[in-house]
């Protein structure tokens, strides 16, 4: 297999082309923004921390390279239900994986990312996206319109 | 028909090498340009005979490497064709001369309520200096529009005379967009601005290694370009100022070599050009630099502009119809300079160029230092393909097989 191919695995080229849990979840009380300047990838986070602590609905927005959109889109299949010590768990995985480029055999479609170590200068776009849902986390529960109006 | 080139190629070693195991295409050529070999062997042969300091000693070698400094400025001023080497001061690049003058001119001359012009195609470096300069004076910055999506991308020049009021001091544009590939017409553009008392500063990153250039017949006042944009090497650029306007500039940074004489108190600066080179100036890059001039002149500079051209007509014939690509910029027809910017319905800039370069083709994919621009054009990002005098239709034909790949790849 070529790097290229590594990088673009069926699993990324499929979350990338049908994103899962596009948009803002109407129950949503977080959200929070990121961006890759030099890229010009951005990514919004929204999602509803419940009453357990735990992580009700999420989704995303925002614009970005295949790799940044898979990312996000396997991010929050992975961040249900989980707590933010559980997905900050996750995405200690997801950095190994990416800075060893190894692929563990029980993380599931988190390994998809191992092509990424490659190729240095995409590991930000794989990055950017757990870290504005980590960053959403840390934010005040606040009225779902008020985190609608904040988006523009 | 535009001249060939092709025999050229052989003079640029870097191109000859295979990336991913395929055979280089070089299509970044906005961002900056090989070097040939006279180039590069003019680097390596002042390091190894004349390598001295300028200006300074009365020895051979001393006097040998202020002789080949100042022979570069003579062939920058000719390659202008400035009135005097005294117009031309050297900087690091085109970014360091903006700054010159929008840290100098400005601090002098700029007053609150004053107003300085650009356009919305601006490089961040023919920009932001802007910004900063009209904030520190208390003055207002202005832009001209580029004309709507279904026009050519050029300035809106109705809109320019709306603009040009007599509180415009200083009227800063691009020559060449770097992202649109738009050709302004610098002559008429300065002509405009002179008529309201205003100063002109062009931008010629994109033009100076392409386009045959004369500051006396544009007009303007001052004039910056890169030399590693134009087969010269990093760290080396030009501004051309007219001799009156650096005579009496303040230098913007101080120390020894500008100055004429100096007490424990204060001192007294040469004239121009010295007064704006502080410092050891990069005398090694200015004769490598030399060295490009002569190399481009020895093709012809009409005949590389009708070469860029014809790239840029074959280019966007070519891309036309691959499904989901839009091109960016001037409408086939329209004059074009040596770039294409294009984005594509299922692919992002970045996979684009990620994909290409498995090809061996090296493009530039991002907002191109242009976001202002990107997001008026409602574009996160484009993909860039800009040519050199080396490039020929083949790689123009790789560069349109690859990107079909690409489509079929991301697409559906
Ligand atoms: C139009 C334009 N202006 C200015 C610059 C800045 O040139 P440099 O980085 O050599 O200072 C560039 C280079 O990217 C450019 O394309």
């Amino acid at each position: 297999m070529s790097d290229f191919d590594d990088l673009y695995r069926d699993v990324i080229l499929d979350h990338a082309k049908r994103p899962r849990n596009r948009g803002r979840p109407p129950t949503a009380n977080r959200a929070a923004t990121g961006d890759n300047p030099t890229c010009g990838d951005n990514c919004t986070v929204h999602l509803r921390l419940g009453d357990d602590g735990r992580v009700a609905a999420i989704g995303f927005e925002g614009s970005g390279c295949a790799i940044s959109q898979a990312s996000a889109s396997i991010m929050t299949t992975q961040a249900k239900g989980k707590s933010p010590a559980e997905l900050e768990a996750a995405f200690g995985h997801l950095k190994d994986i990416l800075a060893s480029g190894k692929t563990p055999a029980d993380f599931d479609e988190l390994s998809a990312f191992a092509g990424v170590h490659a190729f240095p200068a995409r590991v930000k776009c794989a990055t950017l996206p757990w870290h504005t849902a980590l960053e959403a986390l840390k934010q005040p529960d606040q009225p779902a319109q008020m985190v609608e109006g904040q988006k523009s | 028909m535009s001249a060939d080139f092709s025999a050229a190629r052989a003079d640029f070693p870097a191109l000859h090498q295979t990336v991913h195991r395929k055979p280089l295409i070089y299509l970044d050529n906005a961002a900056t340009t090989h070097k040939p070999r006279v180039v590069i062997d003019a680097l390596t042969r002042f390091y190894e005979r004349d390598n001295s300091n300028v200006h300074r000693g009365l020895h051979a070698l001393s006097m040998r490497a202020t002789d080949s400094y100042e022979a570069a400025r003579a062939r920058a001023a000719a390659f202008l064709n400035a009135a005097d080497p005294a117009e031309i001061i050297f900087t690091r690049g085109t970014t360091e001369s903006v700054n010159l003058v929008a840290q100098s001119w400005c601090a002098q001359n700029l007053r609150p309520g004053d107003v300085v012009l650009a356009t919305e195609m601006e490089h961040h470096s023919n920009l932001v200096p802007w910004q900063v300069a009209a904030r520190r004076a208390g003055a207002r910055l202005r832009f001209v529009p580029i004309a709507g999506d279904d026009a050519e991308h050029g300035l809106d020049l109705d809109a320019l005379d709306r603009l040009l009021t007599p509180q415009v001091k200083l009227f800063a544009f691009t020559h060449i967009s770097n992202t649109l590939g738009t050709i302004n017409p610098a002559a008429e553009l300065c002509a405009r601005a002179r008529k309201v008392g205003a100063l002109t500063v062009v931008d010629a990153a994109q033009s100076a290694g392409h386009e045959p250039l004369d500051v006396r017949a544009m007009g303007c006042d001052f004039l910056a370009f890169s030399g590693h944009k134009m087969a010269g090497p990093t760290g080396i650029g030009v501004l051309y100022g007219r001799r009156a306007l650096l005579d009496a500039l303040d230098p913007w940074q101080t120390g020894g070599g500008i100055v004429a004489n100096v007490t424990y108190e204060g001192a007294t600066w040469k004239p121009s050009p010295e007064r704006h080179e502080a410092g050891t100036p990069n005398i090694a890059d200015a004769v490598a630099l030399h060295a490009a001039m002569d190399y481009l002149d020895a093709l012809g500079r009409p005949a590389l502009a009708a070469h860029d051209h014809a790239l840029a007509a074959q280019a966007t014939a070519a891309l036309a119809d691959i499904p989901g690509l839009r091109i960016i910029g001037p409408r086939p027809g329209s004059p074009r300079a040596g770039l294409v910017s294009f984005a594509l319905t299922d692919a992002h800039a970045h996979d684009v160029v990620t994909f290409a370069d498995q090809d061996g083709i090296a493009l530039r994919g991002g907002h191109h230092c242009n976001q202002p621009l990107m997001r008026k054009l409602g574009l996160p990002s484009t993909v860039r393909a800009s040519f050199y005098l080396y490039n020929t239709e083949a790689d123009i034909t790789a560069l349109a097989t690859s990107l079909r790949r690409i489509q079929k790849f991301f697409g559906g």
